[in-house]
Order: C-alpha cells, then structure tokens, then sequence
C-alpha cells in the first residue's frame, strides 16, 4: 500500500495495525460495559468488543458528558475474553488515547459517540501503538482520518438511536464518492482532492484501486440480524453492533443472529434463520424527532 | 488447468487469500458449507478470530467434512487463527480445534496488538523460504510439535512455519505480504497423509486441554 502513512509512521507498524483490521473482517464488534457482557459476546461470536461504562442508547438518554471507559473496567474485559478489546476515546482527546495505549488496548476509536474534547482536531494517530478506528460520512471525511493514522474506517451511522437510515446513507455515499473518484481523469484529482479536504496521495490511491486504504466497516443503529446483511451487502466488510444487542430482550441470541447473517448476508434463508425467536429488539428513534443539536454523527472535523 | 483452492470464510482475512491464490496462480474458492469442499485441489484455514471461525465450524457441522477433506490426502494451510484450528490442543482461552496437526497451539502467545510485529525467518530456513518475511498479529506459538511434524521456519528459535504430510501451518500471515512462495508451495503435490491425520492425531480429536 502506498499513502502517506508510510513516510509519518514506521511502514511496518501500519501494516501491522491495518492487518489487525482484515483479520476482522465479515465478523461483529459488539458494544459491552461489564466483563459479563464481554464474555457473552466471545461466546457469540463477536470478533472484538468494544468496551464502554454506559452504550450509546443510554448515553443520548442521560445526558451528561461521556468520557473514556473507566479503566478497571476496561482491565476486566481484557482478563475475561480473549478476542481483542477495543476502546473509545473523545475526539481530538490524546491524552486519552495514550492512557489506552499505554494499557495495551486492540484498538482505539477516536469516537463521535463521546463527547468532543476538541472542536477543530482530530488525534494525530500515527505515533500510536494501538491503531485507531474512527468514523466517517463521506470519503472526504475518510481520507482525513486515514491521513491522520486510522488503519480502520467505519460509517458514523446515528449511534444508539437503533434506526439504520444515517449508516446505509454513509456507506452509500462513501461508496458513491469512491466510484466518482475512480471515473476522474488524472489531472482532475488534485482539484478533487482540494474539493474534498482529504489528502491528495490517499484520492490517487482510491482513483487507482476503487476502495479505501483501509477496512470500511459499518457502524451506528443497527439492530437486526437484517441490519447487518443490509450493510454488508452495501459493502460494508464487517459491522459494530452498539446498543442493538444489550438494550434489546435477549442479548444472547440476539448477538449470536447478528453473527451469523454477517457470515451469510449473501444468503436469504440464513438471514431468515438468524431472525427467528430473537425477542424484542431496542426501541428506535425516528431521525425527524432528533434535532441537530442530539445527532452525535454531526461531530468530527 | 487452473487449480481451485478453497478458502474457509466463515470470518477473517479470506480476500487476502484471494489475491495471493491469484498471484500464485490459482482460483480462489470461498468455502461456507460441505459441498463447497468438491473439487478442490487444496484448502486454506485463514487467518481471523478462533473463537468465531470455530463457533462458525459448530453451526455449519464442518469439522469432519474438513477433517475428512484432509484425510484424502490434499494440501490444507492454516494461518494464525487457521493454525490454532489445525492444532490437537490450545492453551490460553482454549477452542475446540480439528485435532489433525500434532502441536499445541498457544493463542495469543506474544501480547496484545501492541505486541504484534513483523520479522524475517531465522537464518537455516528450508530451501527455497529463505528471508520469508513474516507478519504476526496477536500471533499464537506452536509447542509440544509430534514427531511427524517437519519445522520449515523459525524466528527467534521458534517454529513459526510446520508441515505434517499434507498440513502446513503457519503462525503469521504469508498472505498480508507480496511474496507468493508459501502459497505456491500448497499448489505442489504432497505424499501421501501420515496414519495421524487419516485417524485424528488421538481419539477424541479436538479435545480441549
């Protein structure tokens, strides 16, 4: 891979943090708060969990400033399963993201689900042991990210509202950007580039390969073993389930059905096996009664 | 003609597999149920989480059709989590494996993925894989190898790459790197399988320890 990662950080260790991102690949990360949670969702079939102290549904409910995961809770998670463990941090909050990689976490997720600790930057990823995920909107958005170190992109999605119209839209229109860029003509990419804020390195990479530099994963409302086939077949390469599979009836088989229509979401009666007996899932909110102020998707720069 | 390898893609790096199958020449196959394993010149366990690709292995019933797959004698790769599967036991969180290759397998016996790093083989390397560079992510070791198990490569005095008969095991990833050797290797023919992999390498293969 060439982009300008390689020349910031050492080239060894991006390959080494994007690989971590391929071996995830077609599998699900699921939101846990307790090494209990974690435990169910290794016994799932989770590929990672991501480890927070309250998931999103309940913090758009209470309200409040969310922060990095307290941090014996992260510990527990690590000592209860052994999938790899990732962790949120606050946009822009470094300092934050080098207490996590100083406790060895798999990955971090610089997030919009948290409360912003710095309205104009992001983290500058590529120094860090841990890679990072974080999310996007548009390939624009993508490319500043990965120019920044990510070695995973995932759709920002609407976080905890259990409604998957805001992530199909971002995969839609990433995707849709990524297929703009590929019918340029060469001298046309620099404007582009411009256009898009994004790096110029990373917009010839996309115009010669067709995709991101990196895994594109689909996060933000899913709910439903459905959800997730939607996804994937949107060209999602793999999916976070957050609130979905804790705030619904029963986790347990919930989360094993998102597990299996990843794995089969080219194939209807799988997905239709998946969704038998689930009991009820999360309650969901209609995107109209949000006002832009509550849309977490609305944070990063 | 062009051979067809099969990739188990229950979960995990399939699509580099892919391409390193094309770059070698031959046609990757995505392999998800029994009937997927019919004519298949090889088979490649890839690299992802043990835990899922195994729970995966539960519900589509495909131990022993993958079990019997390598008693017929063709070559199967396992990378990373595919070697832990291969593997007789696993300790550290350990999964239900295949029980064919005669190792223990270790999961994540170098860290977390701060850990993970990238190296070349040590010097003594078998022909023809000097200077493989080998990529490990929350990589597992191989300890406690049976008698039938050849030690193709090393890095810093550990077995990373192993063969026995028809089963080759690797702890890191050859498919996250441009050299297309291993995967070359798969496609040439391999004697006959040992008495170990026809039968399981011990009743109750797959055992946990």
């Amino acid at each position: 891979m060439s982009n300008d990662n390689e020349g910031r950080q050492n080239a060894e260790t991006y390959e080494l943090k994007v690989g971590l991102a391929e071996m995830m690949k077609g599998g699900v990360i699921m939101d846990v708060t307790t090494p209990d949670q974690a435990k169910i969702a290794e016994q799932s079939g989770a590929v990672a969990v991501m480890a927070l102290e309250r998931v999103p549904a309940d913090i758009r409910a209470e309200g409040g400033v969310a922060r990095m995961c307290a941090i014996q809770i992260i510990e527990g998670i690590q000592k209860q399963v052994s999938i790899p463990v990732m962790a949120k941090v606050r946009i822009g909050h470094f300092a934050e993201a080098q207490v996590l990689d100083a406790l060895g976490v798999d990955f971090i997720d610089e997030s919009e689900v948290l409360t912003p600790a710095d309205d104009t930057h992001h983290i500058d990823k590529a120094p860090f042991r841990s890679p990072f995920v974080c999310g996007a909107r548009n390939v624009g958005e993508a490319l500043r990210r990965i120019g920044e170190g990510a070695a995973m992109i995932r759709t920002k999605g609407e976080a905890g509202s259990g409604n998957i119209v805001e992530a199909v839209r971002h995969l839609r229109q990433v995707n849709g950007d990524i297929r703009a860029i590929q019918a340029l003509r060469v001298e046309e990419l620099a404007t582009r580039a411009k256009e898009l804020g994004a790096p110029v390195d990373l917009v010839r990479y996309v115009h010669e390969h067709g995709k991101l530099p990196v895994p594109n994963f689909a996060a933000g409302g899913i709910a439903t073993p459905a959800d997730a086939a939607l996804c994937m077949s949107l060209g999602a390469e793999a999916v976070f389930v957050g609130s979905g599979i804790f705030k619904s009836e029963d986790p347990e088989s919930r989360a094993r059905a998102c597990v299996h229509a990843t794995t089969h979401w080219q194939e209807p009666a799988e997905v239709l096996n998946a969704s038998r007996g689930l009991g009820k899932a999360m309650e969901g909110i209609e995107m109209e009664t949000l006002d832009e102020s509550e849309r977490l998707a609305n944070r990063g720069w | 003609m062009t051979s067809r390898v099969g990739i188990l893609a229950i979960q995990g790096d399939v699509e580099a597999h892919a391409r390193a199958l094309r770059s070698a020449g031959a046609q990757a196959v995505p392999v998800l149920r029994e009937k997927d394993l019919d004519g298949l010149a090889a088979l490649i366990l890839p690299g992802g989480e043990s835990t899922t690709i195994s729970k995966g292995m539960d519900r589509l019933a495909l131990w022993e059709p993958v079990r019997e797959f390598a008693a017929s004698g063709r070559p199967v790769l396992g990378t990373c989590a595919g070697a832990i599967l291969l593997a007789r036991a696993v300790r550290h969180h350990p999964v239900p494996t295949l029980g064919l290759l005669d190792a223990l397998a270790v999961r994540n016996a170098y860290g977390t993925q701060v850990d993970s790093f990238a190296v070349q083989v040590d010097q003594g390397a078998k022909e023809g894989l000097e200077g493989l560079r080998c990529v490990f992510i929350r990589a597992p070791q191989l300890e406690d190898l049976g008698a039938d198990v050849e030690i193709l490569a090393q890095v810093e005095g550990r077995p990373v790459l192993v063969r026995q008969a028809n089963l080759w095991a690797a702890t890191f990833h050859p498919e996250l790197t441009p050299d297309p050797r291993l995967h070359q290797l798969l496609l040439l023919p391999t004697g006959p399988p040992t008495q170990a992999v026809k039968q399981g390498v011990k009743q109750g293969a797959g055992s946990i320890c």
